[in-house]
């Protein structure tokens, strides 16, 4: 790899916690829950097996305008609310014909999604059902093609060193980030606005993970409901939400005095070619996945102190990291799984769980697990329950695995 | 028939809902494009409201005549029933 050092200048989230940054971190602080009963007519209509899900705290809606918003896909959406935050974080204004802060020829998006808008190709295909083609919205494809997201916020930001949209699942938004660091490092950009979005709750995907008995049914108690490496975990809870960073060349946000959270020092994507939602049993490409990051930065397994664990709350796949983040890395790093608080946001996780690693940099601070009541024996690390745990941390891990066999690991370092 | 204040009053609002512009800026010497910055995708959901709203057909051809507010005014007041 190349010699450029790429720094994290910006951060934008909008979550089932909080609509931007600051509320959702310090929902996770304050050991809040994002997950609720669903409040839908179509629970009850199809009588799904799972009414409970991770919805926004904040409707886009609130600050996307009403025109604007009529264009655009939930999905979409939420990754314009997270990458307008970043982008204003990172200390730039809004870039016109006649002003920018990033030369539009230097910028990119990555910005994964798991499916884009499923939504939309369902309220269309029952319009052209109901009422046939008139009816049918001429913006359905921009709409729900996965890659809107990411197109729709580089068109906002006038990008063109190239848009990205990974599509890794649940591993997206990890990749997103990854695939930004990739354009830094190969001197195809100097900025890139990077991460991930989802917004797919309805009942369709409610019911496919439900045929999947992958999701918890602790449909009477929803805030307990998401319990990584807690004995009586039960599968995940869908949320929805989106995060963005900004990526920057170090010498640039140097020159330019930019506030640095952290670090990007290195990524390890694996793929584990084994089944199509299942892990390796012996975990090989997760544990390549934090190797292959550990070795990017230069680094050995004992400097990283912290990983932030994808631990969906699946009974075989928290086990499994476990074990992985045991042989990668060891027994001494401090574990937490924000799902347990914000739900699983497909794209969005890896992203906003990204941003929860470099903030517990950033800060020295690491997240409670929520309901972490009794820890599975077969996990065996320092996982951080009860309280947020003051930690002075140098590197952390985040990791984010997705159907399909994915493996992501982001390496952050403090800056 | 309508008369041509009220459709252009009817397609104001129209405009309005899809694209967000104001409907005192809906006039009838205004270019959809290159006044009201409308593009192809929102004429094809004006054009879809307007039929529904007037009772006329607009077919694809027509529509691509249609530069200004007037004209599409004319053309809904001379087709509609």
């Amino acid at each position: 790899m190349s010699n450029i050092d790429v720094v994290i200048t910006g951060l934008g989230a909008t979550t089932p916690l909080g609509g931007d940054v600051t509320s959702t971190w310090d929902g996770l602080i304050a050991g809040r829950s994002g997950v609720r009963t669903i409040e839908a007519d179509w629970v009850e209509r199809f009588d799904l097996p799972v009414k409970i899900g991770a919805t926004l705290a904040e409707e886009p809606t609130e600050t996307i305008p009403r025109v604007q918003a009529r264009r655009l896909d939930r999905c979409e959406q939420v990754a314009i609310v997270a990458a307008r935050q970043a982008w204003a974080d990172a200390g730039f204004a809004e870039q016109t014909d006649e002003h920018t802060d990033v030369e539009p020829e230097r910028l990119g998006v990555t910005i994964g999604s798991g499916i884009g808008g499923p939504v939309t190709l369902l309220t269309q295909d029952d319009l052209l059902e109901e009422h046939g083609i008139r009816k049918v919205s001429p913006l359905t494809v921009p709409m729900l093609m996965p890659n809107g997201p990411a197109a729709h916020v580089g068109i906002e930001l006038k990008a063109r060193a190239g848009v990205h949209s990974p599509a890794s699942a649940c591993a997206s938004g990890a990749e997103g980030i990854a695939t930004g660091f990739q354009m830094i490092q190969s001197g195809r950009a100097d900025v890139v606005v990077a991460g991930g979005a989802e917004a797919c709750i309805a009942p369709i995907t409610i019911a496919g993970f439900a045929q999947s008995r992958t999701v918890s049914t602790r449909n009477d108690d929803p805030e307990h409901a998401s319990r990584p490496f807690d004995t009586g975990r039960d599968g995940f809870v869908l949320g929805e939400g989106a995060g963005a960073v900004v990526l920057e060349r170090a010498d640039r946000a140097a020159a330019r005095g930019a506030r640095v959270y952290a670090r990007l020092s290195g990524f390890g994507i694996t793929s584990d070619a084994y089944h199509i939602t299942g892990n390796h049993p012996e975990g090989i490409g997760q544990i390549a996945a934090m190797n292959h990051a550990i070795q990017m930065a230069g680094l050995t397994p004992s400097d990283v102190g912290h990983v932030n664990a994808h631990a969906t709350s699946t009974v075989v796949g928290d086990v499994g990291e476990a074990a992985a983040i045991r042989k990668a890395v060891g027994d001494h790093p401090v574990v937490t799984a924000p799902k347990s608080a914000l739900g699983h946001l497909v794209g969005g996780a890896g992203a906003v769980e990204g941003i929860i690693a470099i903030l517990s940099i950033y800060h020295g601070l690491v997240p409670a697990t929520l309901n972490l009541e009794n820890l599975d024996p077969k996990v065996d690390l320092d996982v951080v329950s009860g309280e947020a745990r003051k930690v002075e941390l140098t590197a952390a891990i985040s990791n984010s695995f997705g159907f399909g066999g994915h493996n992501t690991a982001l390496l952050f370092t403090r800056a | 028939m309508a008369d041509k204040e009220e459709i252009l009053s009817g397609l104001a609002e129209i405009v309005e809902e899809v694209a967000g512009v104001a409907q005192d800026d809906v006039s009838t010497e205004k270019s959809f494009v290159d006044d009201l910055d409308i593009d192809s995708l929102s004429m094809v959901e004006i054009a879809v409201q307007a039929e529904d709203k007037f009772g006329v057909k607009i077919p694809d051809d027509e529509l691509a005549n249609l530069k200004t507010v007037g004209d599409a005014v004319d053309y809904v007041a001379a087709n509609s029933k």
